[in-house]
């Protein structure tokens, strides 16, 4: 049976195509909930700690600036800067505007060229201080 | 949402009694967000160290200390509101899915305590000499 190309392909259990959109609406999910758990998580750790004294503080700064730390700090500066240009998207779109195909397949694409933008200008600029540091 | 007058409705007076304040909240808190973490994470970056008495010290300044509190009430209200979404669309049980949502307002409520105990205790604590 030919398929005509053109035509998009109803969401089925096993038969989808990936599209800017649907990616950006699972990420948006997924960030958000890294977020909420790992970011979450790690702010009140960092007040508490900071709230605790001078030694609760040093131990989570070792934790927090060892290889892991940056990792999560890294994964969590993603998750943020992908949450909120996807955010920034849902508002255009609640207000009724960009569902034009091709419109909102640009928008999709750049929350994602966005937040990785922005999190490397970020990582790069902390590593590069860093290595002036020392 | 096919019962009552509009205007009913829109006070929230349909069947869940809840009308769009769960999606209009979840608008407010993210505008409250979009203000209130850049604004934290550049004053993050302008810090001159992460020791425990440059950030101690920060943290007790009115002007930091209530963006503060701010931002832990904003961030934990939308993530309440957000993954109560997602409870509700992938846990189908009834059960499990009001167990699920009452350990989320836990770890929402407490967690938002926590934090707001802990930077006014650094802020009432005074400027460290």
């Amino acid at each position: 049976m030919s398929r005509n190309p053109g035509r998009p392909l109803s969401p089925h259990l096993t038969v989808w195509k990936w599209g800017p959109a649907m990616l950006v609406s699972i990420l948006h999910r997924a960030t958000g909930t890294a977020l909420a758990i790992g970011g979450g998580i790690a702010f009140v750790w960092w007040l508490v700690a900071a709230a605790s004294g001078a030694e609760a503080y040093d131990n989570f700064l070792a934790i927090a600036t060892s290889w892991f730390g940056y990792l999560v700090a890294v994964g969590l500066t993603w998750s943020f800067f992908q949450h909120l240009f996807s955010g920034l998207r849902h508002f255009v779109l609640d207000t009724g505007a960009g569902y034009e195909l091709k419109a909102n397949r640009i928008g999709s694409i750049l929350t994602v060229v966005g937040s990785i933008v922005v999190t490397f200008a970020i990582w790069a600029t902390v590593f590069v201080k860093m290595m002036g540091a020392h | 949402m096919g019962t009552g007058t509009g205007i009913g409705r829109v006070r929230g007076l349909g069947s869940a009694k809840h009308g769009s304040i769960h999606w209009w909240r979840q608008r407010v808190t993210a505008a409250g967000n979009l203000l209130l973490v850049p604004w934290f994470i550049v004053s993050l970056f302008r810090l001159p160290s992460f020791d425990y008495a440059t950030v101690a010290g920060w943290m007790a300044s009115p002007l930091v200390a209530v963006p503060l509190v701010l931002l832990t009430i904003s961030v934990f209200y939308h993530l309440r509101l957000g993954l109560q979404v997602v409870l509700e669309d992938y846990v189908h049980e009834e059960g499990s899915k009001v167990f699920c949502i009452l350990l989320l307002n836990f770890y929402a409520i407490g967690s938002a305590a926590l934090a707001i105990f802990s930077i006014l205790k650094i802020a009432f604590g005074g400027v460290p000499a």
